[in-house]
């Protein structure tokens, strides 16, 4: 090749990237405006919905311009603790859980929303005292939540049909190992159960923990002493493992809440047991799955309930320069009108009358017209959220606060690292047993500094 | 940190840089700063850059210092972080997850690379489409390959692989998970993919800087196709094979995209992700601080190896 | 391996004397059949080798239903939705588009702006002690960046308060590319002929011309092959643009990591994401193959 054919082919490569950018250009351009906030969200679908409903409404009638950062789970925790700890003022509001939530306020990392719980207009009184109390700190509100949820099974009422199994409300894990076994290859392809297996403490503890609970087992006893290679945790780790083998889906170990979704939408399996917020998913109007879903109590054992309590809400970093700004955001997004508005968003996929961020505010159980598209699982998500054990998850006394989760900073750390081992026991690279060999030695040293 | 390896390399490279024309200069006369002037921009920002954070990394290494919330304030830890290091059994790991991916992927697409590049310094229909397609995969951006090599190429049910197999008639395909059940064999495939295309082409242009009189004697003189390959093509092609190898570990011993937008660590955590993880995730400043000077050291024990390789390719070029 | 070795290795290479054990050539048709043997191979070789990126591009024009099935649906309806949907303005590629060219170019010109005046004192007029500094320039990029990671990111966000910023971006990539550049340069620069600079200075000619007849010629290729290797390096870093940036400086790797969504059909817009991010780099490196490699082997290949 001569050199100046070369340059040519390098004024064309050029030119190229060049109108590439110039075509970016012109689509769209981030211009700060004076009110304008951050948010920094996880990236499930009602927080994709309130990204594209933000502009044409929020931005419309308050002039706040909103920024959104939207990571994968795990992602987005750990740039939300990285920047709170070190509160540079990156990130106005971001979505934080009942888990965070309360250590955050501890350590004056986020500002309290007292004058947003005060406010006639908000209404705190109509969010589920559950949620309230897993967001207050020190008798101060620290987060309005946006979607709260707890854990029930689904299943394929069909399949349960042709199969001639009657489901109670109330089942048991030990029914839903057998009717695991009865499913398993209903249909081509179709496996029992679908449970999360990736690793995360957010991801497969969250299940695995409720499990463990309701079994009799604990993370740590009232002195501290981690509880991991004890019986109970023993037994429902390997109730979970030995279940996802025989009977739960192919690759286990990297499904968790939408892989499982997607699974249970093209008949993949015949029992999920999850989030009350996959329902919505699952009764849209292009779910392939809608009307064929029942939806029952978290499966128990020793324990008369054992769902679990989780929120996404809002919360504001104490270093945000823009307080009042991002107050206003919270309070419009956790609003019964942010619901409303949802409800009639029916041109994208994210919004409709069942997806709905629900869960939160009693006022939405009582709302006929989101009953009556929602009639399937309404009541069942309420009682779940509404009976979920906060207060006395398991068959003991605790030390620490969380039903699916130790409520402690260092969990993400070592929960993190024995959702890896319990992962990897899922994905068979090594028996539960020694997962949590591993883990109880982890759990210890995270236990040693607690007392 | 860095000066030392320089310098030692110097002194084993051989005479080669003594040949250097460098006229005998005061050592800090005016003619010796002009010579310097132009060197000194970049030499500031690379220590500033590269060489001061590393400098409170050390610093850092000796603190116990954690973003949790609940930590107790930062204070003097000696080298209790440096035991936690070497005494955790996950790191250890991420070590060796580090050098066996590292090797299995330098040395199968070294090896690719030489066969492809072979192949494409024969005359054939449509050479130059084949080489523009091979080179393709080295051109996509690494965290996008990863991805999608992660959620579409060897994702379990949708993924390309699967779907093929499936289409071949292979029983159950759509539950065969590479990425859980091989986790380490998946980053190893998608990384030989893109790797390939670099090892390839810079011995396709080794290979086409030989003397072609040397190939027509040879054939003239009844070569066969191996004997030509193992008594001409091979010493010549050696250095550029070492060179190959010694850049392509650079970059692939740095590996961070693959782990993370494939497998996320699972059973494949090597030590930048290890790394990243103490930092981003568990906010163990010290700790992590301590696992980055661990890696500094070990690169540099890497870095003196790879530097002895290209120092003679150096001297080569200044024997010429 | 020394000097010495090497040089015998090229000796070796460069004379053919082991000829007389060699057997007789092979027939003309054996030599006809060889040829379509490695002419097939290759081409079997190449595609295995770029369907990844067909399939890439191919679920990228499919409706994001048909793009998560099993079996893949080979023959579903080619949209450019996902495309489109990349430009949609509550969470457009664009801005991340820019911002990875802004980085790109500007850090591979503030490099080349470097590295010239660098690798003409380690080449043309050398300083003493050259080689030293030729590896402490390559040793610096042998150091796994993640090693300085967290002191840069508290740095920007705690010392200086400048999160999210594009300007701390182009300083890092300058300084990663630099070592690179330095090299690649100086091997460029090395082929100068000094003695053609002497003989010129003597006659009287000006600096001006020894540069635009003399180091030119030779240096401009170098200049191409480095610009290219810098760009690409820089438009592909992930890592510190993730953990250093938010929105306003978020680069095209980053926000692709985040079309992962947990809505189920993601895999068609992520692969749409994934090309898009890709073409710069795509069409930068056909365009200029020679370049790439020269580029690719630090210069030690011309």
């Amino acid at each position: 090749m001569t050199r100046r054919s070369t340059t040519s082919r390098i004024a064309i490569a050029v030119a190229a990237v060049a109108s590439l950018v110039l075509t970016g250009c012109g689509a769209g351009s981030s211009g700060s405006s004076s009110h304008s906030i951050t948010v920094l969200m996880v990236n499930n679908p009602q927080m994709l919905e309130l990204q594209k409903l933000t502009a044409a409404n929020f931005t419309k009638d308050t002039g706040i311009k909103v920024h959104f950062v939207v990571k994968v789970e795990q992602d987005m925790r750990d740039t939300a603790s990285t920047e709170f700890a070190n509160q540079s003022g990156q990130y106005d509001v971001a979505t934080l859980s009942n888990f965070e939530i309360p250590y955050y306020a501890k350590a004056g990392w986020i500002s309290d929303m007292e004058s947003i719980a005060k406010s006639s207009s908000f209404d705190q009184s109509d969010i589920l005292p559950s949620m309230t109390e897993a967001l207050t700190e020190g008798g101060k509100v620290y987060g309005e939540p946006f979607y709260g949820e707890s854990s029930f099974l689904m299943y394929r009422k069909d399949v349960f049909q042709k199969l001639g199994i009657t489901v109670p409300a109330d089942p048991t894990w030990d029914q839903v190992a057998q009717w695991a076994a009865k499913a398993d290859g209903a249909s081509p392809g179709m496996k029992g159960i679908c449970l999360r297996g990736l690793a995360g403490w957010g991801d497969n503890l969250a299940p695995l923990t409720t499990v463990v609970n309701t079994f009799g087992g604990t993370w740590f006893d009232d002195s501290w002493k981690a509880q991991v290679d004890t019986d109970g945790f023993k037994t429902a780790a390997n109730f979970y493992v030995d279940l996802l083998h025989k009977h739960g889906e192919a690759g286990a170990a990297t499904f968790s809440f939408p892989q499982c979704l997607s699974a249970l939408q093209q008949g993949k399996t015949a029992m999920w047991y999850d989030s009350t917020a996959a329902a919505g998913s699952l009764e849209a109007a292009d779910s392939p799955v809608k009307g064929k879903i029942g939806y029952v109590s978290a499966p128990h054992d020793k324990t008369a309930q054992s769902g679990w309590l989780y929120t996404w809400a809002w919360a504001i970093e104490k270093a945000s320069k823009h307080q009042s700004d991002a107050k206003k955001f919270v309070s419009w997004a956790s609003s019964k009108d942010y619901e409303q508005l949802v409800a009639k968003d029916t041109k994208n996929s994210t919004g409709g009358p069942t997806n709905v961020p629900a869960g939160k505010r009693a006022s939405t159980y009582s709302d006929p017209t989101y009953l009556k598209v929602a009639s399937a699982f309404a009541q069942p998500t309420l009682n779940s959220i509404k009976n979920a054990p906060a207060a006395d998850p398991g068959v003991q006394k605790r030390p620490y606060s969380g039903i699916q989760f130790v409520g402690i900073p260092s969990f993400t750390d070592f929960g993190t690292s024995c959702a890896k081992l319990i992962s990897s026991a899922i994905a068979g690279s090594q028996s539960t047993d020694s997962a949590l060999g591993a883990c109880q030695k982890l759990a210890q040293a995270a236990g040693d500094k607690q007392k | 940190m860095n000066t030392s390896v320089a310098e030692e390399e110097t002194r084993a490279s051989g005479p080669g840089f003594d040949s250097a024309p460098v006229p005998h200069v005061s050592k800090w006369g005016r003619e010796s700063w002009s010579r310097r002037a132009p060197l000194l921009p970049a030499l500031v920002l690379l220590i500033l850059v590269t060489q001061l954070p590393f400098v409170a990394t050390l610093v850092m290494s000796f603190m116990s210092w954690s973003a949790q919330p609940d930590a107790p304030p930062k204070s003097f830890a000696g080298v209790d972080n440096y035991k936690q290091v070497f005494t955790t059994s996950s790191y250890r790991k991420a070590v060796f997850t580090s050098v066996e991916m590292t090797v299995t992927i330098v040395v199968v697409s070294a090896a690719l690379g030489l066969i492809i590049a072979l192949l494409l310094n024969h005359k054939f229909p449509g050479r130059g489409v084949v080489r523009t397609m091979m080179i393709a995969p080295f051109l996509i951006v690494p965290i996008a390959a990863a991805v999608f090599w992660g959620n579409g190429v060897l994702q379990t049910g949708f993924g390309l692989v699967d779907g093929l197999l499936g289409n071949l008639g292979v029983d159950n395909a759509q539950n065969i998970s590479f990425i859980t059940d091989h986790p380490k064999l998946s980053i190893e495939l998608e990384l030989i993919w893109q790797w390939t295309p670099f090892m390839m082409l810079i011995l396709l242009a080794g290979l086409q800087s030989r003397d072609p009189e040397v190939m027509e004697a040879a054939t003239i003189d009844g070569a066969g196709g191996w004997q030509t390959f193992r008594y001409i093509t091979m010493p010549h092609v050696r250095r550029y094979l070492e060179l190959s190898i010694v850049l392509g570990t650079i970059f692939i011993v740095q590996n961070f995209d693959s782990i993370l937008g494939m497998t996320g660590g699972l059973n494949s955590t090597n030590i930048p992700y290890a790394v990243y993880e103490v930092f981003y995730s568990a906010k163990d400043y010290g700790v992590a601080s301590a696992l980055g000077v661990v890696v500094v050291i070990g690169s540099i024990i890497v870095a003196t190896f790879g530097l002895r390789v290209v120092s003679s390719l150096l001297s080569e070029e200044e024997a010429r | 391996m020394s000097s010495a070795e090497l040089t015998t290795n090229v000796a070796e290479a460069s004379t053919p004397r082991r000829m007389q054990d060699i057997p007789s050539p092979s027939p003309q048709s054996g030599r006809r059949w060889s040829t379509a043997a490695i002419g097939i191979s290759a081409w079997v070789i190449g595609f295995v080798f770029i369907v990844p990126i067909l399939y890439m591009l191919l679920t990228s024009l499919h409706p994001p239903a048909k793009a998560q099935t099993y079996p893949p649906s080979w023959t579903a309806p080619l949209t450019l939705d996902n495309y489109r949907a990349l430009f949609d303005s509550s969470n457009s590629i664009s801005p991340s588009l820019i911002n990875s060219a802004i980085c790109s170019i500007v850090s591979t010109l503030l490099v080349l702006a470097l590295a010239i005046p660098a690798a003409y004192a380690l080449s043309i007029r050398r300083v003493p002690k050259w080689s030293d500094a030729m590896f402490f320039f390559l040793s610096t990029r042998m150091l796994p960046p993640v090693a300085g990671i967290l002191p840069i990111y508290l740095f920007t966000n705690k010392v200086i308060h400048l999160p999210d910023n594009i300007f701390v971006l182009i300083v890092l990539y300058t300084s990663m590319n630099l070592p690179i550049a330095v090299w690649m340069m100086r091997s460029f620069l090395a082929e100068v002929p000094t003695a053609i600079i002497e003989a010129a200075q003597i006659d009287g000619a000006s600096t001006f011309t020894i540069l635009t007849r003399i180091v030119g010629p030779i240096a401009i290729p170098g200049v191409a092959a480095t610009s290219l290797i810098c760009f690409i390096f820089a438009w592909n870093e992930q890592l510190f643009a993730k953990v250093l940036t938010s929105v306003v400086a978020q680069t095209g790797p980053v926000y692709v990591g985040t079309l992962i969504q947990t809505e189920h059909a993601y895999l068609a817009q992520l692969s749409a994401g994934a090309v898009l991010i890709s073409v710069p780099v795509l069409v930068a490196g056909f365009a200029a193959q020679d370049k790439l490699v020269q580029g690719l082997s630090l210069g030690a290949v011309k």
